[in-house]
Protein backbone atom coordinates (compact mmCIF):
# COMPACT_ATOMS: atom_id res chain seq x y z
CA UNK A 1 0.00 0.00 0.00
CA UNK A 2 1.30 3.32 -0.75
CA UNK A 3 2.70 5.31 2.37
CA UNK A 4 1.67 9.15 2.34
CA UNK A 5 3.41 9.62 5.44
CA UNK A 6 0.26 9.86 7.71
CA UNK A 7 -0.17 8.31 11.22
CA UNK A 8 -2.98 7.84 13.73
CA UNK A 9 -1.92 10.30 16.60
CA UNK A 10 -2.30 8.17 19.88
CA UNK A 11 -4.49 10.23 22.65
CA UNK A 12 -2.72 12.61 24.90
CA UNK A 13 -5.66 12.11 27.65
CA UNK A 14 -4.72 10.57 31.05
CA UNK A 15 -7.10 7.79 30.49
CA UNK A 16 -8.48 8.03 33.82
CA UNK A 17 -11.06 5.05 33.78
CA UNK A 18 -8.48 2.60 32.21
CA UNK A 19 -5.32 3.99 34.38
CA UNK A 20 -4.51 1.80 37.49
CA UNK A 21 -5.18 3.84 40.81
CA UNK A 22 -4.27 0.78 43.09
CA UNK A 23 -1.14 2.30 43.98
CA UNK A 24 -3.04 5.01 45.48
CA UNK A 25 -5.52 3.04 46.78
CA UNK A 26 -2.58 1.51 48.63
CA UNK A 27 -0.68 4.51 50.00
CA UNK A 28 -4.51 5.90 51.55
CA UNK A 29 -5.06 2.66 53.29
CA UNK A 30 -1.91 2.87 55.45
CA UNK A 31 -1.11 6.66 55.34
CA UNK A 32 -4.46 8.69 54.83
CA UNK A 33 -2.22 12.16 55.04
CA UNK A 34 -1.76 11.23 51.27
CA UNK A 35 -5.06 12.59 50.87
CA UNK A 36 -4.16 16.24 51.50
CA UNK A 37 -1.74 17.41 49.72
CA UNK A 38 -2.85 20.19 47.82
CA UNK A 39 0.01 20.40 45.31
CA UNK A 40 1.50 23.52 46.35
CA UNK A 41 5.46 22.13 45.47
CA UNK A 42 7.03 22.77 49.02
CA UNK A 43 8.12 19.14 49.16
CA UNK A 44 9.74 19.95 45.55
CA UNK A 45 11.34 23.39 45.84
CA UNK A 46 13.29 21.86 49.00
CA UNK A 47 13.87 18.72 47.52
CA UNK A 48 17.55 18.18 47.12
CA UNK A 49 17.46 15.74 44.78
CA UNK A 50 14.91 17.45 43.02
CA UNK A 51 17.14 20.42 42.36
CA UNK A 52 19.40 18.13 40.07
CA UNK A 53 17.07 15.51 38.66
CA UNK A 54 13.51 15.88 37.45
CA UNK A 55 12.19 14.52 40.84
CA UNK A 56 9.34 16.09 42.18
CA UNK A 57 7.20 14.66 45.01
CA UNK A 58 4.20 17.08 44.11
CA UNK A 59 4.39 15.79 40.44
CA UNK A 60 4.78 11.89 41.54
CA UNK A 61 1.48 12.57 43.90
CA UNK A 62 -0.61 13.67 41.32
CA UNK A 63 0.57 10.89 38.75
CA UNK A 64 0.12 8.19 41.69
CA UNK A 65 -3.45 9.61 42.06
CA UNK A 66 -4.41 10.01 38.11
CA UNK A 67 -2.59 6.01 37.48
CA UNK A 68 0.30 7.34 35.50
CA UNK A 69 2.91 5.00 36.82
CA UNK A 70 5.23 4.62 34.59
CA UNK A 71 7.12 8.08 35.26
CA UNK A 72 6.96 7.36 38.70
CA UNK A 73 8.31 4.03 38.53
CA UNK A 74 11.15 5.69 36.99
CA UNK A 75 11.37 8.80 39.52
CA UNK A 76 10.72 6.74 43.15
CA UNK A 77 14.46 5.43 43.04
CA UNK A 78 15.95 9.50 43.31
CA UNK A 79 14.31 9.95 46.40
CA UNK A 80 17.12 10.19 48.76
CA UNK A 81 14.75 9.90 52.28
CA UNK A 82 16.14 12.65 53.94
CA UNK A 83 12.88 14.37 54.71
CA UNK A 84 13.25 17.95 54.11
CA UNK A 85 9.48 17.32 52.33
CA UNK A 86 8.16 16.47 55.16
CA UNK A 87 9.48 19.32 57.81
CA UNK A 88 8.22 21.65 54.92
CA UNK A 89 4.62 20.54 54.10
CA UNK A 90 1.95 22.60 55.17
CA UNK A 91 -0.37 19.85 54.98
CA UNK A 92 1.30 17.23 57.57
CA UNK A 93 1.24 14.50 54.86
CA UNK A 94 4.01 12.24 56.18
CA UNK A 95 5.62 12.62 52.55
CA UNK A 96 8.37 10.35 53.73
CA UNK A 97 5.98 6.82 54.38
CA UNK A 98 4.41 7.79 50.86
CA UNK A 99 7.33 7.49 49.25
CA UNK A 100 8.24 4.02 51.17
CA UNK A 101 4.69 2.23 50.67
CA UNK A 102 4.75 3.57 46.69
CA UNK A 103 7.80 1.59 46.10
CA UNK A 104 6.31 -0.89 48.76
CA UNK A 105 3.43 -1.45 46.36
CA UNK A 106 4.95 -0.60 42.84
CA UNK A 107 7.50 -3.65 44.21
CA UNK A 108 4.34 -5.95 44.03
CA UNK A 109 3.01 -4.45 40.49
CA UNK A 110 6.20 -3.74 38.03
CA UNK A 111 9.14 -6.41 38.07
CA UNK A 112 11.72 -3.67 37.48
CA UNK A 113 10.47 -1.71 40.64
CA UNK A 114 12.88 -0.48 43.11
CA UNK B 1 -38.45 49.12 75.25
CA UNK B 2 -38.88 49.84 78.76
CA UNK B 3 -37.92 53.43 80.60
CA UNK B 4 -35.04 52.00 82.74
CA UNK B 5 -31.83 52.32 79.80
CA UNK B 6 -30.10 48.99 79.79
CA UNK B 7 -26.56 48.75 80.28
CA UNK B 8 -24.03 47.31 77.90
CA UNK B 9 -20.78 46.55 77.46
CA UNK B 10 -18.47 45.98 74.23
CA UNK B 11 -15.13 44.62 74.54
CA UNK B 12 -12.57 45.85 72.46
CA UNK B 13 -13.17 49.32 70.16
CA UNK B 14 -11.85 48.08 66.45
CA UNK B 15 -13.87 48.46 64.02
CA UNK B 16 -16.55 45.76 65.09
CA UNK B 17 -16.58 47.44 68.85
CA UNK B 18 -17.44 50.52 67.62
CA UNK B 19 -20.03 49.77 65.15
CA UNK B 20 -21.71 47.83 67.72
CA UNK B 21 -21.30 50.61 70.50
CA UNK B 22 -22.80 53.23 68.18
CA UNK B 23 -25.71 51.26 66.83
CA UNK B 24 -26.96 49.56 70.63
CA UNK B 25 -26.56 53.95 71.45
CA UNK B 26 -28.36 54.38 68.55
CA UNK B 27 -31.31 52.19 69.85
CA UNK B 28 -31.27 53.93 73.52
CA UNK B 29 -28.92 51.69 75.25
CA UNK B 30 -26.17 53.30 78.07
CA UNK B 31 -22.97 51.45 76.58
CA UNK B 32 -19.55 51.26 78.12
CA UNK B 33 -17.00 50.62 75.64
CA UNK B 34 -13.42 48.72 76.99
CA UNK B 35 -10.63 49.14 75.16
CA UNK B 36 -7.30 48.01 75.86
CA UNK B 37 -5.06 50.14 74.11
CA UNK B 38 -5.03 53.95 74.04
CA UNK B 39 -6.37 54.37 70.81
CA UNK B 40 -9.67 53.34 69.24
CA UNK B 41 -9.41 51.50 65.70
CA UNK B 42 -7.98 48.36 65.94
CA UNK B 43 -6.38 47.04 63.48
CA UNK B 44 -7.75 49.14 60.88
CA UNK B 45 -5.66 51.66 62.02
CA UNK B 46 -2.16 50.17 60.99
CA UNK B 47 -3.55 49.73 57.11
CA UNK B 48 -2.89 52.72 54.79
CA UNK B 49 -5.26 51.87 51.81
CA UNK B 50 -8.10 49.37 51.83
CA UNK B 51 -8.91 46.44 48.92
CA UNK B 52 -10.91 46.60 46.88
CA UNK B 53 -11.41 50.25 46.26
CA UNK B 54 -7.86 52.15 47.59
CA UNK B 55 -10.08 53.79 49.59
CA UNK B 56 -7.64 55.89 52.58
CA UNK B 57 -8.53 53.59 55.55
CA UNK B 58 -8.81 57.23 57.57
CA UNK B 59 -12.21 57.54 55.88
CA UNK B 60 -13.15 54.12 58.24
CA UNK B 61 -11.74 55.50 60.91
CA UNK B 62 -13.49 58.82 60.44
CA UNK B 63 -16.68 56.71 60.06
CA UNK B 64 -15.94 54.51 63.46
CA UNK B 65 -15.14 57.47 65.59
CA UNK B 66 -18.46 59.50 64.26
CA UNK B 67 -19.88 56.05 65.61
CA UNK B 68 -19.20 56.39 68.64
CA UNK B 69 -19.04 59.88 69.19
CA UNK B 70 -22.26 59.81 71.21
CA UNK B 71 -23.38 61.07 74.78
CA UNK B 72 -24.37 57.15 76.27
CA UNK B 73 -21.49 55.79 75.28
CA UNK B 74 -18.78 55.96 77.81
CA UNK B 75 -15.18 54.82 76.42
CA UNK B 76 -12.73 53.57 78.91
CA UNK B 77 -9.31 53.20 76.79
CA UNK B 78 -6.30 52.02 78.24
CA UNK B 79 -8.57 49.20 79.88
CA UNK B 80 -7.91 45.60 80.14
CA UNK B 81 -10.35 43.36 81.29
CA UNK B 82 -9.79 41.06 84.52
CA UNK B 83 -12.93 39.26 84.66
CA UNK B 84 -16.18 38.70 83.56
CA UNK B 85 -18.88 36.73 85.36
CA UNK B 86 -22.34 36.35 85.16
CA UNK B 87 -24.52 37.03 88.10
CA UNK B 88 -28.18 36.17 88.59
CA UNK B 89 -28.97 37.29 85.50
CA UNK B 90 -26.69 40.39 85.23
CA UNK B 91 -22.96 40.55 83.95
CA UNK B 92 -20.11 42.03 86.24
CA UNK B 93 -16.85 42.80 84.27
CA UNK B 94 -13.54 43.74 86.56
CA UNK B 95 -11.40 45.85 84.84
CA UNK B 96 -7.29 46.14 85.79
CA UNK B 97 -7.34 48.98 87.66
CA UNK B 98 -9.36 47.53 89.64
CA UNK B 99 -12.62 48.92 88.46
CA UNK B 100 -16.47 46.37 88.32
CA UNK B 101 -18.78 47.24 85.85
CA UNK B 102 -22.19 45.64 85.42
CA UNK B 103 -24.38 45.38 82.34
CA UNK B 104 -27.16 43.43 81.05
CA UNK B 105 -25.79 42.17 78.47
CA UNK B 106 -22.29 42.18 76.65
CA UNK B 107 -20.67 41.55 73.19
CA UNK B 108 -17.17 40.73 72.85
CA UNK B 109 -15.44 42.44 69.55
CA UNK B 110 -11.35 41.48 70.94
CA UNK B 111 -10.71 41.13 67.16
CA UNK B 112 -7.90 39.21 65.72
CA UNK B 113 -4.08 39.78 65.63
CA UNK B 114 -1.68 39.27 62.73
CA UNK B 115 0.42 36.28 62.58
CA UNK B 116 3.99 36.83 63.98
CA UNK B 117 5.86 35.83 60.94
CA UNK B 118 9.39 35.35 62.52
CA UNK B 119 7.12 32.12 63.62
CA UNK B 120 7.71 30.81 60.21
CA UNK B 121 11.36 31.19 60.65
CA UNK B 122 12.56 29.58 56.79
CA UNK B 123 11.45 33.27 55.78
CA UNK B 124 13.93 34.88 57.65
CA UNK B 125 11.39 37.33 59.24
CA UNK B 126 13.11 39.29 62.13
CA UNK B 127 16.92 37.67 60.38
CA UNK B 128 17.23 38.88 57.38
CA UNK B 129 16.39 43.03 56.92
CA UNK B 130 14.51 42.92 53.30
CA UNK B 131 12.41 40.30 54.74
CA UNK B 132 8.97 42.51 55.63
CA UNK B 133 5.69 41.68 56.56
CA UNK B 134 2.61 43.09 54.74
CA UNK B 135 1.59 45.02 57.93
CA UNK B 136 5.24 46.68 57.53
CA UNK B 137 4.76 47.62 53.98
CA UNK B 138 1.68 49.52 54.99
CA UNK B 139 3.64 51.55 57.72
CA UNK B 140 5.67 52.36 54.11
CA UNK B 141 3.29 53.00 52.15
CA UNK B 142 1.86 55.95 54.68
CA UNK B 143 5.04 57.28 55.30
CA UNK B 144 5.41 57.24 51.31
CA UNK B 145 8.69 55.84 50.85
CA UNK B 146 9.21 52.35 50.48
CA UNK B 147 12.95 51.35 50.71
CA UNK B 148 15.18 48.59 51.35
CA UNK B 149 17.32 48.82 54.49
CA UNK B 150 19.98 50.19 53.04
CA UNK B 151 17.79 52.98 51.42
CA UNK B 152 17.76 51.73 48.18
CA UNK B 153 14.63 51.41 46.10
CA UNK B 154 13.63 47.74 45.96
CA UNK B 155 13.78 46.95 41.97
CA UNK B 156 12.69 43.13 42.33
CA UNK B 157 9.96 42.11 45.06
CA UNK B 158 8.40 39.22 45.87
CA UNK B 159 4.78 38.43 47.96
CA UNK B 160 4.36 35.32 49.99
CA UNK B 161 0.95 34.34 50.23
CA UNK B 162 -0.41 31.98 53.10
CA UNK B 163 2.17 33.19 55.47
CA UNK B 164 0.92 32.08 58.99
CA UNK B 165 -2.74 30.81 57.29
CA UNK B 166 -3.39 26.89 55.93
CA UNK B 167 0.04 26.10 57.36
CA UNK B 168 -0.12 23.14 59.97
CA UNK B 169 3.36 23.45 60.60
CA UNK B 170 2.54 26.50 62.39
CA UNK B 171 -0.87 25.48 64.02
CA UNK B 172 -3.19 27.37 61.52
CA UNK B 173 -4.89 25.27 59.01
CA UNK B 174 -7.58 27.60 58.24
CA UNK B 175 -7.38 30.18 55.01
CA UNK B 176 -7.67 33.54 56.82
CA UNK B 177 -8.97 34.82 53.37
CA UNK B 178 -7.79 38.51 53.29
CA UNK B 179 -3.87 37.82 52.19
CA UNK B 180 -4.82 37.05 49.04
CA UNK B 181 -6.37 40.09 48.10
CA UNK B 182 -4.03 42.05 50.26
CA UNK B 183 -1.25 40.65 48.17
CA UNK B 184 -3.50 41.57 45.02
CA UNK B 185 -3.56 45.29 46.52
CA UNK B 186 -0.35 45.96 48.02
CA UNK B 187 1.28 44.48 44.71
CA UNK B 188 -0.63 47.09 42.35
CA UNK B 189 0.36 49.78 45.16
CA UNK B 190 4.29 48.55 45.05
CA UNK B 191 3.79 49.26 40.79
CA UNK B 192 2.24 52.61 41.51
CA UNK B 193 5.02 53.60 43.75
CA UNK B 194 7.86 52.45 41.78
CA UNK B 195 6.81 52.48 38.40
CA UNK B 196 9.65 49.89 36.73
CA UNK B 197 9.50 47.37 39.53
CA UNK B 198 8.76 43.66 38.85
CA UNK B 199 6.83 42.36 41.24
CA UNK B 200 6.21 38.42 42.08
CA UNK B 201 3.15 37.00 44.58
CA UNK B 202 3.77 33.43 44.98
CA UNK B 203 0.38 31.87 45.97
CA UNK B 204 -1.19 28.37 46.31
CA UNK B 205 -4.61 29.25 45.63
CA UNK B 206 -5.38 32.78 44.48
CA UNK B 207 -9.19 32.63 46.86
CA UNK B 208 -10.67 36.19 45.05
CA UNK B 209 -14.09 35.02 46.91
CA UNK B 210 -14.72 39.06 48.11
CA UNK B 211 -17.02 41.20 45.64
CA UNK B 212 -14.64 42.90 43.20
CA UNK B 213 -11.51 40.77 44.74
CA UNK B 214 -11.42 38.86 41.02
CA UNK B 215 -11.98 42.24 39.20
CA UNK B 216 -8.51 43.23 41.13
CA UNK B 217 -6.97 40.74 40.31
CA UNK B 218 -7.50 41.04 36.84
CA UNK B 219 -6.69 44.66 36.82
CA UNK B 220 -3.56 43.92 38.25
CA UNK B 221 -2.19 41.61 35.45
CA UNK B 222 -3.76 44.20 32.62
CA UNK B 223 -2.82 47.32 33.90
CA UNK B 224 0.29 46.75 36.48
CA UNK B 225 1.82 43.64 35.06
CA UNK B 226 1.75 41.43 38.23
CA UNK B 227 3.31 38.39 37.91
CA UNK B 228 1.69 35.27 39.79
CA UNK B 229 4.23 32.07 40.16
CA UNK B 230 1.83 29.17 41.71
CA UNK B 231 3.97 27.61 44.56
CA UNK B 232 4.48 28.43 47.89
CA UNK B 233 7.93 29.81 49.21
CA UNK B 234 9.58 26.63 50.96
CA UNK B 235 13.08 28.58 52.10
CA UNK B 236 14.40 32.13 51.89
CA UNK B 237 18.31 32.95 51.75
CA UNK B 238 20.26 36.10 51.89
CA UNK B 239 23.34 36.17 49.85
CA UNK B 240 26.61 38.11 50.04
CA UNK B 241 24.80 41.56 48.13
CA UNK B 242 21.89 41.07 51.03
CA UNK B 243 19.38 40.10 47.95
CA UNK B 244 17.11 37.46 48.79
CA UNK B 245 16.94 34.34 47.26
CA UNK B 246 13.63 32.17 46.93
CA UNK B 247 13.13 28.75 46.60
CA UNK B 248 9.67 27.37 45.39
CA UNK B 249 8.76 24.97 42.83
CA UNK B 250 6.94 26.72 39.80
CA UNK B 251 4.09 23.70 40.16
CA UNK B 252 2.80 25.06 36.61
CA UNK B 253 5.98 24.61 34.80
CA UNK B 254 6.62 21.57 36.88
CA UNK B 255 10.07 22.56 37.98
CA UNK B 256 12.12 24.35 40.90
CA UNK B 257 12.27 28.11 40.45
CA UNK B 258 14.98 30.28 41.92
CA UNK B 259 14.68 33.99 42.30
CA UNK B 260 17.07 37.02 43.72
CA UNK B 261 14.52 39.81 45.49
CA UNK B 262 15.67 43.00 46.44
CA UNK B 263 12.48 42.62 49.11
CA UNK B 264 10.09 39.74 49.85
CA UNK B 265 6.92 40.82 51.86
CA UNK B 266 5.17 38.19 53.72
CA UNK B 267 1.13 38.38 53.54
CA UNK B 268 0.62 37.33 58.01
CA UNK B 269 -2.27 35.91 58.48
CA UNK B 270 -5.18 36.56 61.11
CA UNK B 271 -5.11 34.57 64.26
CA UNK B 272 -7.47 34.93 67.75
CA UNK B 273 -6.41 37.69 69.39
CA UNK B 274 -3.84 37.40 72.48
CA UNK B 275 -6.52 39.33 74.69
CA UNK B 276 -9.38 37.63 73.35
CA UNK B 277 -7.62 34.23 74.05
CA UNK B 278 -7.08 35.75 77.71
CA UNK B 279 -10.95 36.47 78.17
CA UNK B 280 -12.31 33.15 76.93
CA UNK B 281 -10.17 31.75 79.65
CA UNK B 282 -11.45 34.02 82.59
CA UNK B 283 -15.10 34.21 81.57
CA UNK B 284 -14.94 30.32 80.40
CA UNK B 285 -15.99 30.58 76.58
CA UNK B 286 -15.15 27.80 74.54
CA UNK B 287 -13.07 28.72 71.39
CA UNK B 288 -12.90 26.46 68.42
CA UNK B 289 -10.40 24.67 66.80
CA UNK B 290 -8.79 27.56 65.27
CA UNK B 291 -8.69 29.02 68.26
CA UNK B 292 -11.01 31.63 67.55
CA UNK B 293 -14.38 32.27 69.97
CA UNK B 294 -16.63 29.57 68.95
CA UNK B 295 -20.36 30.76 68.20
CA UNK B 296 -23.40 28.70 69.13
CA UNK B 297 -24.07 28.06 65.16
CA UNK B 298 -22.53 28.71 62.48
CA UNK B 299 -25.68 29.35 60.63
CA UNK B 300 -27.73 30.81 62.59
CA UNK B 301 -25.88 31.62 65.97
CA UNK B 302 -22.74 33.52 64.45
CA UNK B 303 -22.99 36.27 66.96
CA UNK B 304 -24.48 34.09 69.80
CA UNK B 305 -21.63 32.63 72.60
CA UNK B 306 -22.91 29.56 74.82
CA UNK B 307 -23.62 31.77 77.34
CA UNK B 308 -26.85 33.71 77.33
CA UNK B 309 -26.25 37.21 77.14
CA UNK B 310 -22.69 37.28 75.84
CA UNK B 311 -22.28 37.92 72.03
CA UNK B 312 -19.53 38.31 69.64
CA UNK B 313 -19.52 40.95 67.03
CA UNK B 314 -16.29 40.33 63.96
CA UNK B 315 -12.91 38.60 63.69
CA UNK B 316 -12.67 37.25 66.88
CA UNK B 317 -14.81 34.50 65.79
CA UNK B 318 -13.15 34.32 62.11
CA UNK B 319 -11.40 36.13 59.78
CA UNK B 320 -13.42 38.97 58.41
CA UNK B 321 -13.12 41.72 55.88
CA UNK B 322 -14.43 45.51 57.30
CA UNK B 323 -17.62 44.91 55.36
CA UNK B 324 -18.11 41.63 57.13
CA UNK B 325 -17.42 43.10 60.25
CA UNK B 326 -19.60 45.81 60.13
CA UNK B 327 -22.40 43.28 58.92
CA UNK B 328 -21.29 41.05 61.90
CA UNK B 329 -21.49 44.32 64.47
CA UNK B 330 -24.94 45.23 63.34
CA UNK B 331 -26.06 41.33 63.62
CA UNK B 332 -24.74 41.24 67.06
CA UNK B 333 -26.70 44.50 67.83
CA UNK B 334 -30.10 42.62 66.53
CA UNK B 335 -29.01 39.44 68.46
CA UNK B 336 -28.72 41.83 71.33
CA UNK B 337 -31.70 43.88 71.61
CA UNK B 338 -34.31 40.27 70.80
CA UNK B 339 -32.53 39.49 73.89
CA UNK B 340 -32.88 42.32 76.06
CA UNK B 341 -36.27 41.75 74.98
CA UNK B 342 -36.78 38.45 76.66
CA UNK B 343 -35.35 39.13 79.83
CA UNK B 344 -37.59 41.94 79.99
CA UNK B 345 -35.31 44.04 82.04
Amino acid sequence: MEKFGFTILKARHINYDANDKSVAEYIYEREPTFRVCIECGCCAATCTTGNFTSFSLREINILLKRGELDKVNENLKKCMLCGKCTLVCPRGVNTRNVITLAREALKNNFKDAV
Amino acid sequence: MSEMQHRIIVIGAGAAGMETAGQLAKAGCSVTLVEKEEKTGGNVRSWYHLFPDHRDSGEVIGYLDSMISKENIDLLTGTVVEGLEKDQGRFVLRTGDGRELEADAVVISTGFDLFRSERKEEYGYGIYDNVISSANLELMFRKGEVLRHDGEIPRRIGLVHCVGSRDEKVGNPYCSKLCCVTAVKQAMELRKKISNARIYCFYMDMRMGGALYEELYRESQEQYGINYIRGKVSEVAENIDTRLIVKVEDTLAGRPLRMELDMLVLMAGMEMSEGGSMLARKAGLKTGENRFFATADHHFGSNKSEINGIFYAGTCTMPMNITETISHARAAVADVLDYLNTIGA
